[in-house]
């Protein structure tokens, strides 16, 4: 069965920045068709917890489209919160010495500078926000911004709500480009999408789908695991996780470690998440992983000791080489736009992302300045641009 | 501690490996989650019953034979061990167990060599009231009646399909249960084609019909129940018969009174330790070679969970199994003319197991009749139309099914409704990833990872929220 569909963009990807690209996009007048080569939130999105976050990130374009994102996130709720069980449960960052306190005072003192509401949280109070914690931290500071959603749930419903033609289980094996240069749809399997314009929001799929389009893009998956208990009654209110800063050998900026995040669920189950690993696409189970996960876990709520995991599993965050997402028009190829290599970040960056491309789609200018997450800032390396 | 092969499952294919590798000098150690060895084909009355010889005939002399071989050989038995995952390492293979009752404290047991003799555990498809107390699983009353003498009611219906409902309703009439029905959605007249493949289990199969009519049990083929029916407890079900495609033919309905209901619809392999360990599956079963190996190095696997077969099947292959990880573990190639008469079992019970699944196939359309308001989860509460509603919102496989509805993220972490949820849906059957075989305590998992090292050179691996 082959069939041919004229439309003014096809978004490729079906997980939650496709479905934030397509919801902005519709919202702007335009007729969007999404495709994807498997189900709607099949990839990255499916494998993730649904943070909302500002916490964890430092002062720069990403906390900038984190907190775009975080005030299109609230907008969303307003008309979809119970069906992506939206939930503005706030997050609470603690330090587990008394010199991570201080680094974890002075870097939420440059967040605030940057918009972020942070408020310092003493020894004394920390109970009060989380009962359950372990005794004897010495503080922490909250972040009320910090929210969820259940991902695969906000992905379908949104991707719904925009109207867009959805078209599953078809891969892009070619992105059309005219004799000019100019990208005129995509390729399937089972026909042809022509379309003067294509944003690619295929997450890790996202490098591959760009080599389809003859341009480079390097985005590389980074495994996770997130460890699921038994569904327990609520006992862990908002976001926690512990963090220190380290010297970063590399500048004098502070590199931040940090330890698993651990929250409950509207269902029930603890998430506990997640590990970093670069290992391509291996999804097998590194039980050194998920020990490290319960160890962290464990450390910050001791009453988790006893409660039974029930499964791990295992995604890929789409990453860049400077950990920054690839967002806007491609200089290389006319008509194709990108959305991809959120890394871990992806569900509360999406918004954001979407209102952004479509504004490019539409000519409009951008709310934020798009220079950070050109998609050709990255050189083709030499045996590549050989071939 | 150490071994040289651990098995893990001391049903009949665990037990054979168990008793061929031990014979020929290897060190085995014989894990299972029961109190005693057996499995569910050979389960026992429990100790304290002192009921040894209260059990159902069934298997009894290769029962005898089996448990005396095992007391005498050097097999380590070692009951009651939950294993939740098998970890390869440079040095081998680590089986982590849960102990006893409690499932807290977890012990590993190092090996050279596995033999995954998981077994297989039975679907049911979902009908309106089969969540009623009352409605137990085939194998369910079965093991009710081998390991604690009990039936679970006074008036059984036995419905489904596959061969395990000829000797749960048997099993259960000659325990003084009156069995209202054996309701089979298979067509008898689909037999003939699978005549052949299927002489050798003939005199098997005579034998239950002849204990069928002794106990006047009424079999209904091409039928199917429609409905358990009841306020808080079973009092009956309505059956139906089927037309060729599967579906129910209007007007045939009739109402059978009972207190119990033992159903079952066919079985699928325990894959859980097999897919963590990476093993490739062929269909729903470890995919194995003709020395049993999976294609992983160092595990074997035998029984059910390489394909649904029975006891007979299982023992060839566990005998196979056995023979071959003794050889290779001295690091001899092993001469498969030693083992002929088990290769030629095995392969009579393969092509008989084939006819048995090409016979006993659920009907097709079996989940188009479900009714909407029909919980499918019943650990998540989930119903069909929740689950019909995903497939509007783009899911396209029982993965994005169960990622949008939650059917199947529960505790049974979808054994018990993967099949419905598939039926319903019209989505292929695919094996689910479990990375744990079983829940086990974050403090277990944490002690691990404090072992590893002091705490000032333990690794600080890469995690947090992005």
């Amino acid at each position: 069965m082959s069939e041919s569909l004229t439309c003014d963009v096809v978004v490729v990807g079906a997980g939650m920045t496709g479905a934030a690209c397509a919801l902005y996009a519709a919202r702007a007048g335009l007729d969007v068709t999404v495709v994807d080569r498997g189900p709607a939130a099949g990839g990255t999105t499916g494998a993730g917890e649904g943070n909302l976050l500002v916490s964890d990130k430092a002062p720069g374009p990403e906390l900038d489209l984190a907190l775009l994102s975080l005030g299109l996130w609230a907008e969303l709720a307003a008309r979809h919160g119970a069906d992506i069980e939206y939930d503005a449960k706030g997050g609470l960052v603690v330090a587990e010495t008394p010199e991570a306190l201080d680094g974890l005072r002075t870097f939420a003192d440059a967040q605030r500078e940057a918009g972020v509401t942070a408020e310092p949280v003493p020894a004394d109070r920390l109970h009060d926000l989380e009962p359950r914690l372990a005794p004897g931290l010495p503080g922490g500071v909250r972040y009320p911004q910090d929210a969820q959603v259940m991902p695969a749930l906000a992905a379908a419903h949104l991707l719904n709500a925009s109207g867009a033609r959805l078209l599953t289980d078809r891969e892009v094996t070619r992105v059309l480009r005219a004799r000019d240069g100019a990208v005129c749809g995509v390729r399937t399997p089972r026909g042809d999408v022509h379309a003067p314009a294509v944003v690619n929001a295929a997450g890790t799929w996202g490098g591959e789908l760009a080599s389809r389009a003859d341009v480079f893009l390097p985005v590389m998956p980074r495994r996770g695991f997130v460890l699921v208990t038994e569904p327990l009654p609520p006992r862990i209110r908002h976001k926690v996780y512990a963090a220190d800063y380290v010297a970063d050998v590399a500048g004098d900026t502070a590199g931040l470690l940090t330890s698993p995040v651990v929250e409950g669920t509207a269902a029930g189950p603890v998430l506990i998440g997640a590990s970093r690993e670069r290992v391509g696409f291996d999804r097998s189970l590194s039980l050194p992983a998920v020990r490290a996960l319960a160890a962290g876990a464990t450390r910050l709520f001791p009453f988790l000791s006893d409660v039974r995991a029930v499964r791990a599993y295992a995604g890929f965050r789409p990453y860049l080489p400077d950990h920054l997402p690839a967002i806007g028009p491609d200089p290389r190829a006319p008509g194709l736009f990108h959305a991809c290599g959120h890394e871990g970040a992806g569900i509360g960056l999406a918004p954001g992302t979407g209102l952004l491309v479509a504004q490019a789609l539409t000519g409009k200018t951008p709310r934020l300045d798009l220079a950070p997450f050109r998609p050709d800032r990255f050189p083709r390396p030499a045996k590549e641009a050989a071939r | 501690m150490r071994t040289d092969l651990a098995v893990i499952g001391a049903g009949p294919a665990g037990i054979a490996a168990a008793l061929a590798a031990a014979r020929r000098g290897i060190r085995v150690a014989l894990v299972d989650a029961a109190q005693g060895p057996g499995g569910q084909y050979f389960r026992q009355p429990a100790p304290g019953l002192r009921a040894e010889g209260a059990a159902p005939r069934h298997g009894r002399r290769t029962w005898a034979r089996l448990r005396d071989a095992l007391a005498a050989s050097t097999v380590d038995v070692r009951p009651e061990h939950h294993v939740w995952c098998v970890e390869r390492e440079s040095g081998g293979l680590t089986v982590h167990a849960l102990l006893g009752p409690e499932q807290r404290e977890s012990v590993e047991l190092r090996a050279d060599a596995v033999l995954l003799a998981t077994g297989g555990y039975e679907t049911v498809l979902p009908f309106p009231g089969w969540t009623l107390p009352g409605v137990v699983t085939a194998g369910g009353a079965q093991a009710m009646l081998k390991g604690h003498l009990v039936t679970p009611g006074h008036t059984v219906v036995v419905a489904g399909t596959g061969p395990l409902l000829l000797p749960v309703a048997t099993g259960l009439a000659a325990a003084g249960v009156r069995v209202a029905a054996l309701v089979e959605s298979t067509d008898p007249a689909r037999l003939p084609r699978h005549a052949r493949a299927l002489a050798g289990k003939l005199p098997e199969a005579a034998g239950y019909a002849a204990r069928l009519l002794r106990h006047r049990v009424p079999v209904l083929t091409r039928h199917t129940v429609v409905r358990a029916h009841g306020e808080g407890r079973l009092t009956g079900v309505t059956v139906a018969a089927l037309d060729a495609r599967g579906r129910v033919r209007p007007g045939t309905e009739r109402l059978l009174p009972c207190d119990a209901l033992a159903v079952g619809d066919g079985m699928l392999p325990h894959t859980d330790l097999a897919q963590t360990l990476g093993c490739r599956l062929d269909g729903h079963a470890v995919a194995v070679d003709a020395e049993q190996r999976t294609d992983v190095p160092g595990v074997w696997a035998a029984g059910e969970a390489t394909g649904i077969g029975g006891a007979a099947l299982a023992l060839a292959e566990g005998h196979i199994a056995g023979r071959s990880i003794a050889d290779r573990l001295r690091g001899t190639t092993p001469d498969a003319d030693a083992w002929l008469p088990a290769a030629r079992a095995r392969a009579r019970g393969r092509t008989a197991a084939a006819a048995l699944h090409a016979l006993h196939s659920p009907p097709a359309h079996r989940g188009d009749g479900v009714p909407d308001d029909t919980v499918i989860c019943r650990c998540e509460e989930v119903t069909a139309g929740a689950v019909r509603e995903a497939l509007t919102l783009g899911a396209g496989d029982t993965r994005t099914v169960k990622l949008l509805t939650r059917a199947g993220m529960g505790w049974c972490q979808g054994r018990m409704c993967a099949p419905g949820v598939a039926a319903v849906t019209g989505c292929p059957p695919a094996p689910a990833r479990r990375p744990f075989a079983r829940p086990v305590p974050l403090g277990v998992l944490a002690a691990q990872y404090d072992r590893t090292a002091p705490p000032d050179d333990r690794p600080r691996p890469e995690e947090g929220p992005s």
